[in-house]
């Protein structure tokens, strides 16, 4: 073999570990870094996330760091400029700071209400909740409240734990998968590496969803779904399961709260709420004391069914109203299939293939060193049921959302798949107990921090954010009658409330890396005129917007202050327990972003800004006795900064006593930042084998998890199938309960109706209010694998695999009606229409159409010119969904589209028409004024070359050349 | 020896990441750069040494969709490399890899021409032909990890679709991959006796259901008896 040239300037190489940022799934990356420019990114082989591998984006990181999107310095909006017109003046860092500065300390001392501080893709809520509960209001939520709170809210309210950040199928031991309205993005390559394994073990796979693309393009079964109807399958696939008597009696006696006894008093106070004893203690029928005992206690043995009066009460136990309510006409597969466009034969066969493989495929783990369960009795195996789910936004962004996610638990739990080998699995700090003990804060004044956080778990009406007269005290109304469990606020709603002064008006909106002047927002045009929207005085109604982004986004360009953000390859971050883990099922893990590239622009992390305007303003948590501030920076108060005594942001190597390096729980080590870095920029910790399972019932996990703060009692965690919390909520909406309860009336049909103690289905509230005949075609969209939200148009090497969305049509519905294969048309909704290009495939449900989302760009945005295909052929389906339920002269007409549970964002809920657009008529529409550029930008290149370092070319010698000429002459007997 | 690669169709779901992480190795790599016109203007577009096609197979709701990724397949008849003016392509003598010599080649587009598998491509800036080298400035470099001596698709892939080796070994992994997988060349009437081979998706096992499903259905709460079972 000829000798090769050294191809690597490895002298002036450094490979430095990171966390990627190029979507929510936060894996660990090695950089190569030569001269200050990005040679390579690759996955690291020891991360608990990413395993080594590395999805597009990530691999594309290179052209995020080289966007000529980049922002080079803080910006101003020219004084006597409109917003929105893009004229802007270059300031300093130290001037923009002393502006903000200025305008926050008198919202702070007057009425920091006033202040509305909303964050989109960050994942830094623990440090921007804290900053925005120093300061003192109630106004800040992250981008839950659109993406997926039904799923975090029906999980932690069902199991204590959720589908992605908070649990993951136990990918090494499952031989059945079903994976529920799952877009291609969520989460990249955790779910890649698990279908992969999956396979490879001989499971299957089965993919519910409208598109059969991406992974469900490998699925060995496709379920061509309805939107949101999927709780009718999964309540139907339960129906199944209870008609063939296949469901895991242990464990919902063991585990659950199956067999706690329901008072039973229809049109009472107290109907439908648990019959407990003196010290509240849930109420079981013992079938051999034949007495109604402490459900919570070991060694009795309840009646799973049970329907009876006890102590003068009539109960029915949860079983029996779960079996009750289940094997109803409604749900039997003819009816569903109605429902669902789902074969019948289809929903039943796939129950039951479920019920062989958690019941005739049981596995079992040996635990020789024994696991002690919560009442101290030891066990030396896991019996494990394989099947598992993985469910988001498919199921997360329709007004029934919670219903159905709780719907798809249901079907787990009565499989006994909850956290058991083969199963679905929690990932630490969860399971926690149901729900979180963390209520959200009620009142602010000036200069005081909140009580507690602005966003927790509310259990019955009494935890509402209300004033006296039932009206919301937070400008996104969440924890108001209009969405009572809206546990991540309802971002989707502050710039709308806040133009139309309801509940109040504000004086400074600041938004972190929030798109919410396009794709991240309900009904764009008309949000960005309420941004330009004055009073009468001239004033803009929401008189002031801060935004902080790396990028020149179309938000940006409505900022009256833009805070330039560095890229994740330029600054320090955590990404903490604290927060959204990136923990796996068997490890605690935490992890950390280093700088490895030096910013050559006037720019700030907003890490360091939340840091810095913490001590400027002297937060109490930033400052000592003595008035000074506690905190140098950001790194400075990771390592310091402690929620209660040993714990902060960071997990990994803090100290012990004797100042020994200990992990969890331990004082703060000034040197845990560098053991971060020298350990690949992560932590991870295994979990002994005896609490990796039933972690909820499991008595030496639950002590581990207690001194590692992840929750407060050692108690069981009973998993919730019935929810006295629902219960609380309807009973208030009929007029039943002990506690606050709403007076309007359309709250109280939103309590009872849609509040129920079991899940149930009912059809999407934008359906039950437009003429569906009119639209007849639900419309929902979804991210590429390669793109993740608005942030990769600017991507030049992402832009080459899509810059152009199409609206996506089943082929035999669009040939019946006419539309040609990449026919322009017309889209129509109840609130608006748009033009679009249509793509006829095989790969979409019937009645469904959908695109890619936020490939779509305003002119001038993003660094991209103004002919670029995302701004003059792509489109946003956003312009179709209105914030607010279609209009019917009803007093439902200015409340939130959202889930009127958790005011989860209902943007799946469209309906729409398609029709040929006429002749000569193509190119998107609308079309918006192009956004101009910044005073300071930078120039996009006509032609890109970009390399690290000069190509080291392998030459042919020239002798070779001459012996062998073409290789293959002779072999072709030339 | 003779290297080339092994895709596993059963797993591969487009995500585009072997592609990607091709390009950014590649464009600082050899041959690179790898030029992109109209980076963010109209019609982006560049050279790349990987591509997926995805296609549809069936009619709804019968459909399955595949997606293909596609590169050089080192072929054992290579006529892009006999079509060579210049002698700029070769097909290397000890490991079969098919390059293009860049100081050599003149950028007159036979080769691409006579590959069927549009595996060439054009560096416009540079004037001269480009394509996948699988990684031929990673695999034998000795101060990398040995995993690391792979090509950068294999070590990228999040659903491990990729597999690089040694087809002349009966025992490397791709060798085994394809006897017990039934991989199978692409195109192979055409005469190129491409190198690198496909697994086709896998059969999935039937799962019963006789026995879960009772004969008399339960259709009352009633039905059933309580169990002790000791909480």
């Amino acid at each position: 073999m000829s000798a090769l040239p050294e191809f690597e300037p490895r002298g002036k190489q450094e490979v430095k570990a990171t966390t990627c940022y190029m979507c929510a799934c936060r894996c660990g990356i090695h950089v190569t870094v030569e001269d200050n420019k990005v040679r390579y990114i690759q996955g690291n082989r020891d991360h608990p996330i990413n395993k080594g591998v590395l999805c597009a984006k990530g691999n594309a990181g290179i052209m995020k760091q080289n966007s000529p999107a980049k922002l080079n310095s803080p910006l101003l909006r020219k004084p006597g400029t409109e917003r929105g017109a893009g004229k802007f003046e270059a300031i300093t860092m130290a001037e923009a700071l002393d502006i903000l500065e200025a305008r926050l300390r008198k919202i702070r001392a007057t009425d920091p209400l006033k202040l509305a501080y909303f964050t989109g893709r960050d994942q830094m809520q623990a440090l921007t909740g804290f900053w925005a509960s120093q300061f003192g209001t109630l106004n800040w939520a992250a981008h839950g409240g659109f993406c997926s709170v039904n799923m975090a809210a029906g999980g932690l309210y069902t199991m204590g734990h959720a589908f992605w950040e908070f649990g993951d199928p136990d990918w090494d031991r499952t031989k059945y998968f079903m994976l529920w309205g799952v877009a291609d993005d969520h989460a990249s390559n955790p779910i890649k590496i698990g279908l992969e394994k999956l396979k490879r073990n001989g499971g299957k796979f089965i993919g519910v969803n409208p598109a059969r693309t991406g992974y469900q393009a490998i699925a060995d079964e496709w379920v061509a779904i309805k939107p949101g109807t999927d709780a009718m399958l999964a309540l139907s696939m339960l129906h199944v399961l209870l008609k063939n008597d296949q469901f895991d009696w242990e464990f919902l006696i063991r585990y659950t709260n199956a067999t706690h006894l329901v008072v039973h008093t229809p049109n009472q106070k107290g109907h439908g709420l648990l019959l407990r004893d003196t010290d509240g203690k849930p109420l079981v029928w013992d079938l051999k004391l034949e007495a109604a005992v402490d459900g919570t206690r070991p060694e009795i043995s309840p009646a799973l069914f049970f329907d009876a009066v006890v102590n003068g009460q009539p109960v029915k136990s949860v079983m029996t109203l779960i079996a009750e309510e289940y094997l109803g006409e409604q749900y039997t597969p003819e009816n569903a299939a109605k429902i669902c466009g789902v074969p019948a034969e289809q929903i039943e066969r796939l129950a039951l293939e479920m019920a062989h493989v958690a019941f005739k495929e049981t596995i079992e783990v040996d635990v020789p060193e024994g696991w002690t369960d919560w009442a101290g009795r030891k066990h030396y195996k896991f019996i494990g049921r394989p099947v598992s789910m993985h469910a988001m936004r498919g199921i997360s962004a329709h007004s029934n959302g919670f219903q159905t996610c709780r719907a798809i638990h249901f079907l787990q739990i009565m499989l006994g798949t909850i956290d058991v080998p083969g199963g679905h699995l929690a990932k630490p700090p969860y399971p926690k107990h149901i729900p979180p003990a963390i209520k959200p804060a009620k009142d602010c004044a000036p200069n005081t921090p909140l009580k507690g956080p602005p966003l927790g778990f509310p259990t019955g009406p009494e935890d509402l954010v209300m004033d006296a007269n039932g009206k919301a005290k937070r400008i996104d109304k969440a924890y108001s009658w209009d969405a009572p469990m809206s546990n991540h606020g309802l971002m989707h709603m502050v710039i709308t409330n806040a133009v139309n002064g309801d509940p109040y008006k504000i004086d400074t909106l600041m938004m972190f890396m929030a798109n919410m002047a396009w794709n991240s927002t309900m009904n764009t045009a008309e949000i960005q005129d309420m941004l330009r929207e004055k009073e009468t005085d001239g004033e803009y109604k929401i008189p002031f917007i801060v935004v902080s982004d790396a990028y020149h986004s179309e938000m940006v360009n409505f900022a009256d202050l833009i805070i330039p953000d560095t890229t994740y390859l330029e600054r320090w971050d955590t990404i903490s327990m604290l927060d959204r883990p990136i923990s796996e099922p068997h490890a605690a893990c935490d992890a950390i972003r280093q700088p490895v590239i030096k910013p050559e622009r006037d720019v700030l992390s907003w890490q360091e800004v939340q840091v810095e305007l913490a001590g400027r303003l002297g937060f109490p948590a930033f400052t000592q006795p003595d008035g000074s501030r506690k905190y140098k920076d950001y790194k400075d108060f990771i390592i310091n900064w402690q929620r209660e005594p040993g714990i902060g942001f960071l997990a990994g190597w803090r100290l012990d006593d004797e100042g020994n390096e200990v992990h969890l729980r331990g004082k703060p080590n000034p040197k845990q930042w560098e053991r971060y870095a020298k350990n690949g920029a992560f932590f991870e910790m295994h979990l002994p084998k005896h609490i990796r399972y039933y972690r909820h019932a499991n008595k030496d996990y639950l002590e581990f998890a207690k001194n590692a703060a992840w929750v407060g009692s050692t108690n069981q965690i009973i998993i919730e199938l019935y929810s006295e919390t629902q219960q609380r909520f309807k009973l208030a909406g009929q007029g039943l309960y002990d506690g606050p309860m709403p007076t309007e009336a359309h709250h109280k049909e939103r309590l009872s109706t849609y509040f129920n103690p079991l899940p149930f289905y009912y059809k999407p509230l934008e359906q039950c209010r437009i003429d569906e005949d009119e639209y007849p075609f639900y419309a929902v969209n979804q991210r590429p694998m390669f793109m993740y939200h608005s942030w990769d148009s600017q991507n030049a090497w992402l832009r080459q695999i899509c810059a152009q969305n199409f609206l996506y049509m089943n082929r035999q519905r669009g040939t019946a009606m006419g539309i040609k294969d990449e026919a322009w048309c017309w889209v129509e909704s109840h609130h608006g229409k748009i033009r679009v290009q249509v793509k006829l495939v095989e790969a979409c449900q019937y009645d469904t159409v959908w695109t890619w989302n936020a490939i779509a760009k305003q002119k001038g945005a993003w660094g991209l010119d103004e002919t670029a295909n995302e701004a003059n052929d792509g489109f946003l389906m956003n312009h179709l969904i209105s914030e607010l339920l279609p209009v019917k002269n009803d007093p439902l007409d200015k409340v939130t589209n959202s889930d009127p549970i958790t005011g989860q964002a209902a943007w799946y809920d469209l309906k729409v028409k398609v029709y040929p657009a006429a002749e000569g008529e193509t190119g998107t529409w609308p079309i918006f004024p192009v956004i101009k550029p910044l005073p300071n930008g930078n120039i996009s290149p006509e032609v890109l070359r970009y390399q690290a370092h000069t190509a080291v070319n392998l030459q042919r010698p020239m002798s070779d050349v001459l012996q062998r000429g073409s290789v293959h002459d002779n072999e072709r007997g030339l | 020896m003779k290297l080339g690669l092994v895709i596993d169709l059963d797993v591969c779901v487009g995500c585009h990441g072997c592609a990607v992480s091709c390009k950014q190795w590649n464009t600082s790599g050899t041959t690179g750069p790898l030029t992109d016109y109209r980076p963010y203007g109209e019609d982006p577009s560049g050279v790349w040494f990987n591509r997926i096609r995805s296609y549809e197979v069936g009619d709804y709701p019968h459909n399955k969709t595949i997606n293909f990724p596609m590169s050089c397949m080192h072929c054992e008849q290579a006529d892009c490399v006999d079509v060579c003016p210049t002698g700029a392509s070769y097909k290397r003598a000890e490991d079969g890899v098919v390059l293009v010599d860049q100081d050599k080649c003149m950028g007159c587009n036979y080769c691409s021409w006579a590959c069927p598998y549009g595996a060439r491509e054009l560096d416009r800036s540079s004037g001269t032909m480009k394509k996948c080298t699988l990684c031929i400035d990673r695999i034998y470099d000795e101060r990398l990890d040995e995993y690391d001596r792979q090509p950068s698709c294999v070590i990228t892939c999040p659903a491990h679709a990729r597999h690089f080796g040694d087809f002349d070994d009966p025992e490397s992994k791709v060798s085994k991959l394809v006897r017990e997988r039934g991989g199978y060349a692409l195109m192979p009437e055409l005469g190129y006796n491409p190198t690198n081979r496909y697994l086709p998706p896998r059969i999935t096992r039937p799962i019963p259901t006789e026995d879960v499903s009772k004969k008399s259905l339960i259709s009352s709460v009633k039905e059933w008896v309580n169990k002790a079972v000791a909480r």
